[in-house]
């Protein structure tokens, strides 16, 4: 289930001049729809921040909004409505695409907790070299060595069949390791989900770790799948 | 505005067509000619003697110039639209299109026809008014608001394009919808279907690759792919080439330089690949310039062989789309088949095996004509803007933007700010600063697509930042932003946030026309829209009027005339006394009940007619269609026909 939204500031309808909650679309009151006003991508879908999210409860309730807000509903309506319904159909298109991804999910809430993380992502993909897990430090400088000599043997047009075994060993192993960090980052939603301020922010500490973390351990097997695909 | 009906147009590289919601389902209207769709070849009429304007024709009419005058035709038209000069030379190696020998780089080329130039935005205009005109005559009311459908591949620029097309046509385009998902639209409309589906769409230009989901009435786009420059046309380059260099070595003739027999050439090589998805083999039989023939037989599986290349290419898109869905092929519940050219049957052997189709027990779905669902599905999709209606009241449609979205960052990387496949309306918020102290200006680039270097992406637009409020470097803080808006176009806002002031912004689209240009190009006046439909109607009125009227002073002339008895001739006669008397008049109902009185005075005598002339088959028309069917005009077929078997 979706937790319920517990604050919200009322402002007043354009329409009506009625208070409404800033989580809403509508305004209850006259139904007239509302410009976006500056809500979390959580109370979009008017709950609070929270990790645990039931997915398809969020799609449907995704649909639902869709069908109130989305352009095509406002085809013919006054080009302030209709650039309302733009605005709030963005931000819940935005919103949703945020929300029903794990990783882009975590990183929002974390971001809105004012954790300070690395690189989305969702944007920029570019990997960060100075950040490497110190237990993997030397993994990493056996892996890059090998790497560098099957880039080398391709260019030369000669294989390696001993390196691609290791190679494709190794592939295997981040494969875990990332899949290990997932485990642990679930474990941290319910953690954070369920703590007070306190546990919340060491569980958010926790989660700012594994994601650079994840966000490492990606990059390199991003290179190591292309090195043998090549 | 009077809120009257809203078509749902296809705006196609080869025909275009016109559609509407007719009760519960969509229908594609027809033009005068009995037809529904209309080819998308537009030729300027011969220059008038009195030094006016001149005419345009399009469509059928149009295309008989082709032979005649080439240099009066243009067709493909889409194949340039938003397109830049360097992205077109590609084209014209293939395409009879001649650009304007004044073209500069960075403007919209301009197109050569006889002795004007027209933007292909212009072009695209005029067919779109000839739809306009079919749906006005068949509604006998205006019609101001229109869906137009796109490649869902296309990008910002092509869609632009497309948009100022139908500002200039008089239409407001109320929404472009992806060519792909309209035909799931079609499809989908009885409610029935759930689940996960996959269109392929490969036209005469354009391939695009869709996957949907489909749950309570709502059409998710899941993911899109595809090549704007990928379709039927392709096909009858590649045999046109290997027709062209075959003669040039048998025949020591290079037809290159001869552009009325290379349309020759084409139009055998279109007749071959349509005989081609229904028999085992084709021939070319051309008679060339100095009286030699060019023969030639293509059996299927050579056919096959020689186009393998080509359809290959759609492979990519359809794997990467998956791949975006995050799903594999055999979680697809149902392919719907889209475009005249997923009629040859090697199409569909490939689209069986990517989806391992017949594995599974499945078949795809080709019921609906591949030439029409898409203005079809623009029907339900006109009918869902209008609002108006309990059969699409349950129907929304989210889709996609096919290409990221990024801006240039230093060192000429691209930063993607909003990915492929998100679905649309999207949005993303970036801040910029300055780098040097008292900078009032930032300029921003903005591009389109999946590459890591700028340059290598499709450039959309430069901003300038301007007016910002001198300060030290780094320490103004501009928020600008992007909003993709439903039709797939980019809208970008900005302000200062230290100043509180709206930073200005003046955004040069890199390939496109301005607000002030497409102005220009408005082919009728909107002021007087009421007035010209009334005027227009009278004379459309009065031109079949003058049909009927010579048709029927010639029919006593027909050995079917002899059959008649006395009263039938009597009464004709009558009703083209009376049809005669009004015709010159202003009434339109009264030019338009002594047209169909005649018309129906002479139906008998049509079907004699008939009966006479061919043995089956048309029983039961009027004489204005008779004679179409039978008439001195019979048309042959375009060089682009579209393919028709039963």
């Amino acid at each position: 289930m979706l937790n319920v939204l517990d604050s919200a500031v009322p402002v007043a309808c354009w329409s009506c001049s009625i208070g409404r909650s800033t989580s809403t679309l509508f305004c209850p009151h006259c139904s007239k729809i509302q410009p976006p006003s500056g809500g979390t991508y959580f109370s979009v879908f008017g709950v609070s921040p929270h990790l645990n999210i039931d997915l398809p409860a969020l799609e449907t309730e995704f649909h639902r909004l869709s069908r109130q807000v989305h352009p095509d509903r406002f085809a013919r309506a006054s080009e302030q409505e209709k650039q309302w319904s733009l605005a709030d159909t963005a931000l819940l298109n935005d919103a949703y695409r945020t929300l029903k991804e794990p990783l882009r999910r975590t990183e929002y809430l974390l971001k809105l907790e004012g954790s300070e993380i690395g690189e989305e992502f969702a944007g920029k993909d570019k990997a960060n070299p100075s950040r490497v897990p110190a237990d993997l430090l030397e993994e990493v400088f056996e892996l890059n060595m090998q790497l560098d000599e099957m880039r080398m043997a391709r260019k030369m047009g000669e294989e390696d069949p001993a390196l691609h075994a290791s190679l494709t060993e190794a592939k295997a192993r981040f494969e875990t390791m990332v899949n290990d960090v997932d485990q642990d980052l679930r474990k941290e939603w319910t953690v954070w989900d369920k703590g007070d301020v306190t546990a919340r922010q060491t569980s958010q500490n926790t989660m700012v770790a594994l994601l650079d973390r994840r966000r490492y351990l990606s990059n390199l097997l991003r290179d190591v799948t292309e090195t043998l695909g090549a | 505005m009077a809120e009257g009906r809203v078509v749902g147009i296809d705006l196609g590289t080869t025909n275009s067509l016109v559609a509407y919601m007719e009760g519960n389902s969509p229908v594609v209207i027809p033009g005068a000619d009995g037809s529904n769709l209309v080819p998308s070849v537009v030729a300027l009429d011969p220059m008038p003697a009195d030094g006016g304007r001149p005419t345009m024709t399009v469509g059928n009419t149009a295309r008989k110039s082709l032979i005649e005058t080439p240099e009066r035709v243009i067709y493909s038209v889409k194949r340039l639209m938003g397109r830049g000069l360097s992205e077109i030379q590609d084209e014209l190696k293939y395409f009879p299109f001649r650009l304007a020998d004044d073209v500069q780089a960075g403007e919209v080329p301009r197109i050569q026809l006889g002795e004007m130039k027209f933007t292909p935005p212009e072009i695209s205009a005029y067919i779109l008014r000839q739809l306009k005109r079919n749906a006005e005559r068949f509604f006998g009311s205006p019609v101001t608001q229109a869906v137009i459908t796109v490649p869902a591949y296309f990008n910002d620029a092509q869609r632009q394009a497309t948009k100022d097309a139908g500002r200039m046509a008089g239409l407001e385009v109320l929404r472009l919808v992806n060519e792909p998902t309209a035909a799931a639209l079609a499809y989908g409309l009885d409610g029935a279907k759930e689940g996960t589906i996959a269109v392929y769409d490969l036209g005469g230009g354009t391939f695009d690759i869709s996957i949907l989901k489909l749950r309570d009435g709502i059409f998710e786009v899941q993911s899109t792919n595809g090549d704007t420059h990928l379709g039927g046309d392709d096909i009858d380059n590649l045999l046109l080439g290997i027709a062209l260099d075959e003669i040039n070595a048998e025949h020591g003739i290079d037809l290159r330089s001869h552009p009325d027999a290379v349309q020759a050439v084409r139009k055998a090589a279109i007749d071959a690949k349509i005989r081609l998805s229904s028999e085992s083999s084709a021939s070319f039989d051309i008679e060339l310039p100095n009286g030699d023939r060019y023969q030639r037989v293509i059996p299927r599986d050579v056919f096959e062989v020689m186009i393998e290349a080509i359809l290959e290419r759609t492979v990519g898109p359809c794997k990467q789309a998956l791949a975006d869905a995050g799903i594999t092929p055999e979680s697809i519940d149902e392919v719907v088949l889209v475009g005249g050219s997923t009629r040859i049957p090697a199409v569909r052997q490939l689209v069986d095996n990517l989806f391992q189709l017949s594995d599974r027990g499945k078949k795809p779905h080709i019921d609906l004509n591949p030439d029409e669902v898409v203005a079809l599905g623009a029907a339900v999709q006109a009918d869902i803007l209008a609002g108006a209606s309990k059969t699409t009241e349950e129907i929304l449609l989210l889709d996609v933007t096919p290409l990221s979205l990024g801006i240039e960052a230093l060192g000429g990387t691209v930063a993607r700010i909003i990915q492929r496949n998100s679905t649309i309306p999207a949005s993303a918020t970036e801040h910029f600063t300055t780098g040097v102290d008292g900078q009032t200006n930032v300029a921003i680039h903005v591009v389109q697509g999946e590459r890591e270097l700028a340059a290598d992406c499709r450039s959309l637009a430069r901003f300038d930042l301007k007016g910002i409020p001198p300060m030290s470097a780094g320490l103004p803080r501009i928020e600008v932003r992007f909003l993709i808006d439903a039709d797939g176009i980019l809208q970008v806002t900005a302000r200062e946030q230290r100043s509180g002031k709206a930073a200005q912004i003046e955004v040069k689209a890199t390939y496109g026309l301005t607000d002030e240009q497409v102005e220009g190009m408005i082919l009728d006046s909107f002021d007087h829209a009421e007035e010209d439909f009334t005027k227009r109607m009278l004379i459309e009125a009065r031109l079949e009027a003058e049909n009927i009227l010579a048709q029927v002073d010639r029919a006593p002339k027909h050995p079917a005339w002899q059959q008649l008895s006395h009263e039938e001739r009597a009464e004709i006669q009558s009703a083209r006394g009376q049809l005669a008397d009004v015709k010159a008049g202003d009434d339109l109902n009264a030019i338009r009940g002594a047209t169909s009185a005649l018309d129906k005075a002479t139906l008998r005598f049509a079907e004699l007619m008939m009966n006479a002339a061919v043995t089956a088959a048309i029983r039961g028309k009027t004489m204005s269609a008779a004679s179409d069917e039978l008439g001195e005009e019979v048309t042959a077929p375009h060089p682009m026909a579209a393919a028709e078997f039963k």
